[in-house]
Formats: C-alpha cells, structure tokens, sequence
C-alpha cells in the first residue's frame, strides 16, 4: 500500500489498478454478453438506433443451448480434458524426477544439461510442430488423442523441469540430509521429506502445464483432423466458423465454458498454493 | 557408545583444500568441540564424520570401523542442524518417529522411545503440534529429540544453538550439557563461539584455515596456547599481543618495545635464550594485567594512557594505549580509571606468553 497523501495513493495506487482490472476482465465481460445476447442485437449495425454494445435487455441460454446440443462441443470438452489430464501426469512425474536431479544430484555438466532444457522449452512450437508431424505421421498417432498427449511433454517437461527445480533449491538441503541420516535411503527422503515439502511448487507446475495444454493450439490443430477428435480451442474455432460466418453467440459461449476449468482450477489451488508457501519450507 | 577416529583426512574441493590431514580420536562417551572461525574447515569434518561428505584421503571409523564408504544410515549417527532440519508438514511425533520408522522400529516401541526422548526434553504438550508454531527453542528441543531417540553411537551437531538469542543460547548450553551427562553418548559439536566451546567440551579442538591448530581440554588451551591463533582465539576478551625485541642485558632477558620494557620471568627466559636480539611476539590476557601498586616490581610493569573505559560490572575494560600499540586491560571493578589518565599497569609474571614470529609457535 502506497503510503502518505490521498492523491498519492490514487495517482499510485487506485487508478493504476482499477485501469488494470478493467483492461484485464473486459475481454471475459465480453465473452459473457455476447453468449447472452440474442442474434438479432447480435447482428444490428451500429448505427441502429437501439444500438447498445455493452449490456442487453433481451438475455437469452440459447447460444449455449445450441452449443451443447447442436455440435460437439462435450466431446470436446472431454477430450481436452482428457489430452490436458495425461499430458501433466506425464510431465510432472518426469519434471519431478529430472528437476530433483539437476536440483540435488552432482554429477558432470548438471548444470549445463539444465541450461539445455530451459533452451529446448525456448524453441518455438510453430517451428517444432513440422518436425513433429512428420514424427506423429510415422508412429501413426494422427488423429488421436495420444498425438497430443506425447507431444505436449516436449514442452511441458522443460517447463515443469525448471520450475520445480527452482523450487527445490529453496528447500534447505539439510532436511534430506538430515532424513538419510535419520535411515532414510535417497529415494525415500524423496518421496517422504523433498516431495511433501514441495507440494506448493508441485501444484504450481501442475496447473500451470494443465493450463498451458488446455489452452494449446497449434499441435491440435495441426495433429487433429475429424471433428470429433478436437479439443475446444480448436473444435470452437474451426467447426463455429464457416468460410467468413461467423457464429458469434456459440464461439463466445464456448470460449466461456472452456475458460471455466482453467479458471477453477486457479482459484482451488491458488489459494492452497498460497497457504502452501507461506508455511512451508523454513524448518 | 563409541571411539570416532579420523586419520589423515583430507577434503579437496575444486579449488580449495577445506580439511588438511586432520588425526583425531574421539573417546566413547568423550564431548569434543571443534570450533574455529568460518572457513575452518570444522563442519566439513564434520559432514564427513555423517557421511555427507566425501572423503578425499584418510579414514574416519567409528566403533572400530571404517565408515569413509558408509551412507549416512548406515553409521548409525544423529545430526542436529543449525537450522534444525525438523520437517515442516510432520508433527513434533512425527519429526521425532521418522527415524525409528524408517529403521522398521515396532510401534509400542516408537511410542515409547518418543513419549521418553519428549519427557526428557520437556516437550510432551508439544508433541501433536507441527514445527511451524513452534518457537526457537521449541524447535531446538525438538531436533535434539529427533536425534536421542534412536539412542545412536555418536552425536553430532553442527553449530545447533547459534539460531537462538543470547540468553535462550545459555540456558540451552547447559541443558546440552547436562544431557549429554545423562546420556553419555559420545559427541562431536562444531561452533564459531569460543564460550560454548570452553563451557562445553571435554577436549576442544581449534581448527584454521583446514588444519587443527590445538587439541586440549579447555583449561589447557586457556592457559597454554599452542601458537598465536589459539591464544587469539581463546578467552574474551582476547589477549594482546605487541611486537617486541628480546634483549640480553646484564644477565637476563628483557623484553622491549617502543612503549615498555619488561623482564622476562625466570621459567620462560631459558626458551626465550635463542631469541636475544630478535623480534617475536608478546601476549598477556587482561585479566592477567592490572593497577600497578606499590608491591608490583618496576620490571613487570609499564606506563599506559587510558583511552576508553568499559565498565562491565563485575570487572573494568580499560582500553589503553602503550606506546604505539593498544591494549585491553581487566581491571577490578572499585578502580577508579578514567579516560585520558596515566595510568601504570602491571603483569602477572607467570602468565605471559611469547610466540615466535615466523611459525607464529609458542615460545
């Protein structure tokens, strides 16, 4: 909190935040007043004279309605789900363990190979994917869900890698130490001291990679062909527009309900994240 | 209960050399401190002992075995951590079983070695809550805890009370102490403070730059520094030293400096012999000078100007200068010094000190 005079603590403090919220829900605002918004204010011009962009007195659950029964957004949403669920089980199992290593182990060029790895997650995803297809291609994954949940390690790992090595550098060596000393051999003191101690950093490398693969585009898009394989960024965006028709009313509904498990997801653990890392580490 | 012996050890790191052919042997049921200043090389030994460490050369046994290839579980040891270690989503119970579970210890037998450990250590009401909502020295009590209940063959502790403020230190010092009578195990604890190392050990042992300096009981250390780094190091405040020039003048031996002039007593001046007409070092305690009156020899005591007066309560600090050197003088607490005053001060003449200049050795 900015402290002394009143117009200091708006000019530094109120304004700056209240223009940030805005500019930060304003798109989420728009997304819930189009989905509500029956097609005939949908489509009126501007310079209609009962023109009214920002709210709507006519609300309607008919865009969603559509969306649920008229395409297959569900099979979408389980899909997504299903790809964002096992691509962060592999890569956090495996962040896990390579972070624990880099982090803990001393053996010739730890550091380097960390170094590697935060490099590989640099490359960009709109150069790999043409490798990677030629890779899905020969294994003969096209088309399923398994395209995407082995090939969205290929950056989940490094990310979940890095940020869970940081986060085992924070805890005190000496916890584990003192576990292998209490008769603890090093996988154990692993698995009871290091990765309950760490569950903060865990749950922050698992949401983040759930999200990063639930919101993923270009592999999806790319690896995925028959509209009910899809996941919803991209079944929404390529089965809601049509050549230049754009069904606004569903492609927002559905960008609203495929925002809901991130945005879930974020406000459960954000909190136990928070509890989490206040009370943790310090002995 | 067990000897610990360290022969020949060494530790390399890349660059630095942290412990240089250090030969120890610690005796069963034996308190030894290795203290020294940051650096040393003293919680390295340490580490090495816990077999967190490698061993560069040399052998550490414990009980008659050699350990350097054990892994720490198998040396059958417990650390207590500077920083405590307790493990923060285990309760106090928990913290203090771990150890008994991982060696598959049967449960009414883990109850009881914990709720015993707990009662010893005053901790029973604390045993649900977890390290967190525990104070300082809730969470020292608790890591002494973890480490007695498993009853190993060495303690080992590596600074353990410099976390606590001052009093708390004091009160836990003597509690370390008492229980290590009543436990008996044999016990290696490293610390930076030269107070709980003369309250604290049976033998202690002062280490610099990788290589130990003394081993000795406390007394013995006090009163016969092996060179110019213990005598420094050892007692507070620390001993002055002053460069001087030993001269043979009608047969005896004087030691000379710009500021005094003083005759060397009979039992040191044969050592001294060798010396005559050359520089070495002189160093007496405060508490071994004082006021000089009439009784004092005009030999054993030199002129001084006070330049800053401590006055501690149960003695004074009189910082004064000699010449152009600057000592530390404890003085009775009834003097009457005061600040710009001349004033003679005295030495006790069987405790000065004299260290050659080269080896920095006592003389």
């Amino acid at each position: 909190m900015i402290e002394g005079a009143l117009w200091r603590r708006w000019v530094f403090f109120y304004v700056p935040v209240t223009a940030f919220v805005v500019a930060l829900l304003f798109p989420f605002y728009w997304m819930v007043i189009t989905t509500l918004r029956p097609d005939r204010e949908l489509y009126r011009p501007w310079n209609a004279p009962n023109y009214a962009p920002f709210w709507t007195t006519h609300p309607t659950l008919e865009h969603i309605h559509n969306l649920l029964t008229e395409t297959l957004f569900t099979t979408w949403m389980l899909n997504t789900m299903i790809i964002s669920l096992a691509a962060t089980a592999i890569s956090l199992f495996c962040g896990l363990l390579a972070g624990y290593a880099l982090s803990r182990l001393k053996f010739p060029f730890a550091g380097s190979i960390g170094t590697g790895i935060f490099i590989t997650y640099l490359v960009p995803q709109t150069l790999l994917f043409i490798p990677l297809s030629d890779i899905i291609r020969n294994f003969k994954l096209g088309d399923s869900p398994w395209a995407l949940i082995l090939t969205y390690p290929t950056f989940l790992i490094p990310f979940c890698t890095w940020l869970l090595m940081g986060y085992f550098k924070s805890i005190p060596k000496e916890l584990e130490e003192c576990a292998r000393i209490d008769g603890a051999p090093r996988w154990k003191a692993m698995l009871y001291i290091i990765f309950p101690v760490a569950i903060p950093g865990i749950l922050s490398a698992g949401i983040f990679a759930f999200t990063l693969s639930w919101n993923e585009f270009i592999y999806a898009l790319v690896f995925l062909s028959s509209p009910e394989q899809k996941t919803v960024p991209v079944g929404v965006t390529s089965e809601l527009v049509r050549g230049d028709v754009f069904f606004w009313g569903e492609l927002m509904a559905g960008a609203l309900l495929g925002s809901i498990p991130v945005a879930f997801v974020y406000s459960f653990f954000v909190e136990y994240y928070v509890s989490g890392i206040t009370g943790s580490v310090k002995g | 209960m067990a000897r610990v012996m360290m022969r020949g050890l060494n530790k390399k790191y890349d660059e630095v050399h942290a412990v240089i052919d250090v030969n120890l042997e610690i005796h069963d049921q034996e308190f030894v401190v290795l203290v020294g200043p940051s650096g040393c090389g003293k919680t390295t030994t340490l580490r090495m002992v816990a077999g967190l460490e490698s061993i560069t050369s040399g052998n550490i046994s414990i009980d008659e075995k050699v350990v350097n290839e054990l892994p720490p579980m198998d040396r059958d040891i417990a650390m207590v951590f500077q920083n405590y270690a307790l493990y923060p989503h285990m309760s106090v119970h928990d913290n203090m079983a771990f150890g008994l579970k991982m060696r598959k210890f049967d449960k009414p037998e883990i109850a009881r070695r914990v709720r015993e450990a707990a009662e010893i250590l005053g901790i029973q009401e604390l045993l649900k809550r977890k390290p967190r909502q525990l104070s300082g020295g809730q969470r020292q009590r608790v890591a002494l805890g973890r480490a007695i209940v498993r009853h190993p063959q060495v303690f080992l502790f590596d600074e353990p009370l410099s976390n606590l403020d001052a009093k708390l230190r004091v009160q836990m010092r003597v509690e370390l102490k008492k229980l290590h009578d009543r436990l008996g195990t044999t016990a290696i604890y490293v610390t930076h403070d030269q107070v709980e190392a003369m309250t604290l050990g049976d033998r202690v042992v002062v280490m610099r730059d990788g290589r130990v300096q003394q081993v000795g009981d406390p007394m013995d250390l006090y009163n016969s520094p092996a060179n110019r780094f213990v005598a420094g190091f050892i007692g507070s405040p620390a001993m002055n030293f002053a460069g001087v020039r030993i001269a043979a003048q009608n047969g005896s031996l004087w030691a000379e400096s710009d500021g005094f002039r003083i005759k060397v007593p009979q039992p040191i001046a044969p050592r001294l012999g060798a010396y005559a007409g050359k520089e070495v070092t002189f160093g007496v305690r405060p508490e071994d000078m004082h006021i000089a009156g009439d009784g004092d020899p005009q030999d054993l005591s030199f002129d001084t100007a006070v330049e800053v007066v401590e006055r501690l309560g149960a003695e004074i600090l009189l910082d004064v200068a000699v010449g152009s050197s600057a000592m530390v003088a404890s003085v009775e607490p009834t003097a009457t010094a005061k600040v710009h005053e001349k004033l003679r001060l005295a030495v006790n003449p069987e405790r000065l000190h004299f260290f050659d200049n080269e080896t920095e050795a006592a003389i």
